[in-house]
């Protein structure tokens, strides 16, 4: 369970990055915070494995107060994904960098191997265990970087950008074993930008604007409110668009929703 | 005749058992936009890279066949030269700037050229007012926003005044509302300036109604070329998973195209399509 209350953060004395924010997301709940750039996300997720503390309010992480607690041990049950894999890849080996969290939290060599073994297999990285992380493309090193943090097994995983650079099969799959782990209980919270992937994979979403949360709710509802999206410089959902500009009595982000939608004005017209 | 020609164009990277791309056959003619996409790993970079000439050039590895860009073979003439006609655009906009200031970094490329003094401000100016970035003149680059610093990267390419507007992926790492009036400042370039684009994109929904045509990479091979309608519409593109706008999604379970011999791509269109149809 993590939980925020009334939490306020700057990072000079100018105006807060996060501010008043509170919010209460469930054990194997998978959310989304999106918003415009410089709208409190980043601000907000480095709270969760305490890298920030807040200057008012509380963080609560599996109820543990993130102020007296230590970003080493916060690091065992949240696991963070970096929007860009260079800044976390650093090992000779695809192999090595898959171990060196799990060495480093003293974990027996025999199961050390079988989690290594289990990554490479999951993210199809076998044919790369000797090469140097930088030798693999964009979207491998990405998939690595995910590898590295799942690998030691975090109670939450929290991605940032997950998706820049990934075409829409890859995507797809991202989505897929996103759910699976979901579905084995483990809270999952993505930052982004990509409206198309929160609005077709991911059941509830937080909207940040101006350091503050605007919105929490299920997706098909808040990415359907017009006012919402433009308040918070959001690009609306195509979907959504597609109801709006036809004027659909209940506008959807759902593909099935929207063509019956559409069949039932079409037959309205002719009625 | 077309202002890019490839013929059979193959390559492999140095030491590379896989060609990345085979048996290429390209043309575009002045003034047209064409959006590039297809899987991850389906050739677009390296076919972006061969029509600079910096592969071969740079990069070695085997090449055969042929790219004439304005009537000079990439192998047969300088990088610098080809520079002159065909300016690249990468994904990452940190990876191209390095000077000072912006008014620096978008007077190198004529600087380079020797031009007179004269000859640099006014090319400059011209520039950073056509991309819209006159304000940022005086910044360093790394204090701007990745949208800004992607327009410094167009400003710079501008001022050597190339046929040709090449970019890879320039939208990547960008937020949606810059990547959307990115996309639209490259649609007002080409509409302006008579600038050929070819552009690398995966988000089609953003940029398939502003292009001309559609062309589609995979496995090494070019699958698909078009109008974007007749290729995101087709058997083909949906079978590849590339990212298809829903709009042409919800239009086939509809059955528009059959209805009403229409193949909408926005949303507008859509809606319009709709009201019109008559019992």
């Amino acid at each position: 369970m993590i939980k925020l209350e009334d939490v306020t953060f700057s990072y000079a004395s100018s105006k807060p990055a996060l501010s008043h924010v509170t919010l209460e997301i469930s054990d194997g709940e998978f959310v989304a915070i999106i918003g415009e750039n410089g709208a409190g996300k980043t601000t907000l997720v480095k709270h969760l494995n305490g890298l920030l503390k807040p200057e008012s309010g509380r963080v609560l992480v599996c109820g543990v107060d993130s102020r007296e607690t230590t970003v080493a041990t916060l690091a065992r049950k949240v696991g963070l994904v970096f929007q860009n894999p260079d800044h976390q890849l650093f090992a000779e080996t695809v192999e090595k960098e898959l171990s060196f969290a799990l060495v480093n939290f003293g974990m027996l060599k025999a199961k050390i191997s079988e989690k290594v073994e289990w990554a490479l297999e999951e993210f199809e990285l076998k044919q790369y265990r000797s090469r140097s992380p930088f030798l693999l493309s964009g979207g491998e090193r990405k998939r690595l970087a995910l590898a590295s943090v799942l690998c030691y097994d975090p109670e939450i995983v929290i991605l940032d950008e997950p998706t820049t650079g990934q075409d829409s099969r890859q995507k797809h799959r991202l989505a897929s074993l996103l759910k699976r782990l979901n579905e084995q209980g483990k809270t999952v919270l993505i930052v982004t930008h990509d409206i198309e992937f929160v609005s077709d994979y991911i059941p509830r979403v937080v909207v940040m604007s101006g350091g503050k949360l605007v919105a929490d709710g299920p997706t098909g509802e808040c990415l359907t409110r017009l006012e919402l999206l433009e308040r918070a410089s959001l690009i609306s959902p195509q979907l959504a668009e597609i109801s709006w500009d036809l004027g659909l009595k209940s506008p959807s982000i759902d593909l099935d929703s929207v063509v019956a939608g559409i069949n039932d004005m079409i037959r309205g017209l002719h009625g | 005749m077309p202002i890019i020609e490839v013929q059979s164009l193959s390559y492999s990277y140095p030491g590379s058992k896989e060609p990345s791309l085979i048996e290429v056959n390209f043309k575009a003619n002045e003034g047209e936009f064409v959006v590039i996409s297809g899987p991850s790993g389906c050739g677009k970079t390296t076919f972006c890279r061969a029509l600079n000439g910096i592969i071969p050039v740079s990069y070695g590895g085997e090449f055969k066949g042929s790219v004439v860009v304005d009537g000079l073979e990439t192998t047969k003439h300088q990088v610098y030269e080809i520079a002159q006609k065909v300016a690249l655009v990468f994904q990452n906009p940190e990876n191209q700037l390095f000077c000072t200031s912006v008014e620096r970094e978008v007077a190198f490329g004529p600087e380079n050229l020797a031009l007179s003094r004269e000859e640099i401000r006014c090319r400059v100016d011209e520039a950073l007012e056509m991309v819209g970035i006159s304000h940022l003149r005086e910044k360093s680059p790394d204090e701007l926003s990745g949208g800004e610093q992607q327009k410094v990267a167009i400003a710079a390419l501008l001022t050597m005044r190339p046929k040709v507007l090449v970019l890879d992926e320039p939208t990547a790492n960008l937020d949606p509302l810059s990547a959307r009036s990115f996309l639209k400042l490259l649609a007002r370039l080409n509409e302006e300036m008579g600038v050929t684009v070819l552009l690398v994109e995966h988000r089609l929904e953003m940029v398939s109604h502003l292009a001309d045509r559609c062309v589609i990479f995979d496995g090494g091979k070019i699958v698909l070329d078009g109008p974007p309608r007749e290729v995101l519409y087709s058997d083909t593109a949906s079978r590849l998973g590339i990212g298809v706008p829903k709009t042409v999604l919800v239009a086939k379970m509809l059955k528009l195209p059959e209805i009403t011999k229409a193949k909408p791509l926005t949303s507008w269109e859509l809606a319009d399509l709709v009201r019109g149809i008559k019992p």
